[in-house]
């Protein structure tokens, strides 16, 4: 089934920001809750930019305790910082989804071993060192060297989602079509195949009408194969869109309240 | 090369209900029938034998021998059941039918409280199958036995919403109705929901065609239930329960005594009903309501084997 990762507890937004720096758990509970009736599956966490790296570490593990302790969601991790990233998976309850590692070795070495020793689902994103790459067979060269390594660290493929990433359309349009195509054939890589997610708002960057590109993208990359998003759980059009697709797709039975159920998962 | 069993890994389950005076489990599966290696069946399938609350006169003499001398008492005719080892008695309320002898709710609401007064296995209580007469008697049978945990069918789209209010209130669990459809299956099962009574109080009956009579429509819609129910859709996790007496002794096998390329009727008769419900027990079916004894027979023995572990 579809996999809303919702994307709304993060530092970068005031009101999260505000409940850090005053330790009042009201609004990330708020938003715990909130993204669960939207039909969130994950809850991504990040305590964005404000806090020195060394803070990090304990607001994280603040965070995720807030959230899960409003409700019964894994969260998704979402850092760079390898420290904060431990200590949220130290407090996780349940199975946690580490957002996120990409192609680069130094990287899969730290965060593979980390996913297999809290036994956590990871992000891993089709990049490297030299940045996104261009062509689809390119993020897929990069996407078999992450499902290698992440066999090799024990880490099945149906923990590891793969982001083939996503541009905004209005400066990088011809990566749209590219990162379909890597969609595609990311899910022929293995058997069983890893799983697929992207950051959906990219796609619609400083474009108008975001919420109508944000739709129309996630549509189409549910037809090539897109098992989760991170994305604005929120936005009841959007939830919509993957419930619709998801029933197209024959992945859900479909029934008349299909809307309402996608929801109640 | 070492062989490695494979084994898939279920996210999820059938709900597992309750029912009867000795709290009978059933459903709760989280694997695919009789595949022990890979989940839990803890329940064993439940069966059971029909009683009708008046001598039924179009059954065939095969049927009719089974229970002779109880087929005009309902309380004894249920005895009867319990001694040739069904599960659970399900009693038919035909009498209600506006074509048979057009019962009241009351009558028949007494015929129920007295066949359950007497059994100490749960009671299955189906309506005549007219919707909107259904819809008028089961709430009063619902309340005649209220606290008794019997398992009340069958509701359509029609008629569900007394009978549910009715089961909520007194304590049952409800058979949900739909034509051969999973799509009318799981909204109606949302329907219910939606009303109160949890998805561990609901049956599915997708309305099972008997062997040669598209079974495999019947078949497809069950497994596709159940993988479901495992993949996670609670909305479609419910027990199904399979009216296979009900149509395997209408096939014309069952009754044409004198087709000779089809061999001795007896058995051709008791095969089709018992290769019918095997059949759905192998597709994911809970409840087993059948006809005939010696069908009852041969399918417990099928299941005791069936039932019995094959984990690695």
């Amino acid at each position: 089934m579809f996999e809303i990762i919702g994307e709304r507890i993060n530092g970068m937004f005031l009101d999260i920001r505000e409940a850090i720096v005053n330790k009042d758990p009201k609004n990330v509970r708020n938003w715990a809750v909130k993204q669960a009736e939207c039909g969130a599956y994950w809850l991504d966490i990040n305590t964005g930019p404000v806090a020195s790296k060394e803070e990090q570490v304990e607001i994280m593990a603040w965070l995720v305790k807030c959230a899960q302790e409003a409700v019964d969601l894994p969260c998704a991790i979402d850092t760079t910082n390898w420290a904060a990233m431990e200590a949220g998976l130290k407090v996780h309850k349940g199975k946690a989804l580490i957002n996120s590692a990409t192609a680069e070795q130094a990287k899969m070495d730290v965060l593979f071993p980390m996913a297999a020793k809290y036994e956590a689902s990871i992000v891993a994103l089709a990049m490297n060192e030299k940045g996104v790459p261009k062509s689809a067979d390119d993020r897929c060269a990069l996407a078999m060297e992450l499902l290698a390594n992440a066999d090799g660290y024990g880490i099945s493929p149906v923990d590891l989602y793969i982001d083939p990433l996503v541009l905004p359309v209005n400066v990088a349009q011809e990566h749209g079509p590219e990162s379909l195509e890597a969609l595609r054939q990311i899910k022929l890589l293995s058997n069983p195949s890893p799983k697929t997610t992207i950051g959906l708002s990219n796609i619609s960057q400083k474009a108008p009408n975001r919420p109508l590109i944000n739709r129309t993208y996630l549509a189409m990359a549910m037809c090539v194969g897109l098992d989760s998003a991170i994305m604005d759980a929120e936005d009841a059009d959007l939830v919509d869109t993957a419930a619709t697709a998801s029933i197209i797709m024959n992945q859900t039975i479909y029934c008349d309240s299909y809307i309402k159920i996608f929801r109640q998962r | 090369m070492a062989v490695t069993i494979a084994k898939e890994r279920w996210t999820s389950k059938v709900a597992e209900m309750v029912i009867g005076p000795n709290d009978l489990k059933l459903g709760g599966e989280s694997t695919l029938s009789f595949l022990h290696f890979e989940g839990a069946m803890p329940n064993r399938p439940v069966t059971s034998l029909e009683v009708f609350d008046m001598e039924p006169e179009d059954w065939p003499d095969m049927l009719k021998e089974a229970y002779a001398g109880v087929m005009n008492d309902p309380v004894a005719w249920a005895k009867k059941v319990v001694e040739y080892g069904a599960d659970a008695v399900t009693l038919r309320l035909m009498s209600a039918h506006p074509d048979w002898k057009n019962a009241s709710a009351d009558e028949v609401a007494k015929t129920a409280k007295a066949v359950a007064d007497a059994i100490n296995v749960p009671l299955i209580v189906l309506g005549c199958g007219v919707e909107e007469k259904d819809g008028e008697i089961l709430p009063v049978v619902a309340e005649a036995l209220a606290g008794k945990k019997v398992l009340i069918g069958c509701v359509t789209a029609n008629n569900y919403k007394s009978i549910t209010a009715a089961c909520n209130g007194y304590g049952h669990n409800i058979i949900a109705s739909s034509p051969l459809d999973i799509n009318l299956c799981k909204q109606l099962n949302i329907l219910i929901n939606e009303m109160g009574l949890p998805l561990d109080r609901v049956g599915f009956d997708p309305s099972v065609a008997g062997l040669g009579y598209g079974i495999e429509y019947a078949y497809s819609i069950m497994e596709r239930a159940r993988v479901g129910a495992l993949t996670g859709d609670k909305t479609l996790a419910t027990p199904v329960v399979c009216f296979v007496g009900e149509n395997t002794w209408k096939a014309k096998e069952s009754i044409a005594p004198d087709v000779v390329e089809w061999g001795p009727l007896h058995d051709r008769a008791i095969l089709w009903e018992v290769t019918t419900a095997i059949t759905f027990a192998n597709a994911g079916g809970t409840v087993f309501i059948m006809r005939h004894p010696e069908s009852l027979k041969r399918f417990n023995a099928f299941i005791d084997e069936a039932y019995k572990s094959n984990a690695y």
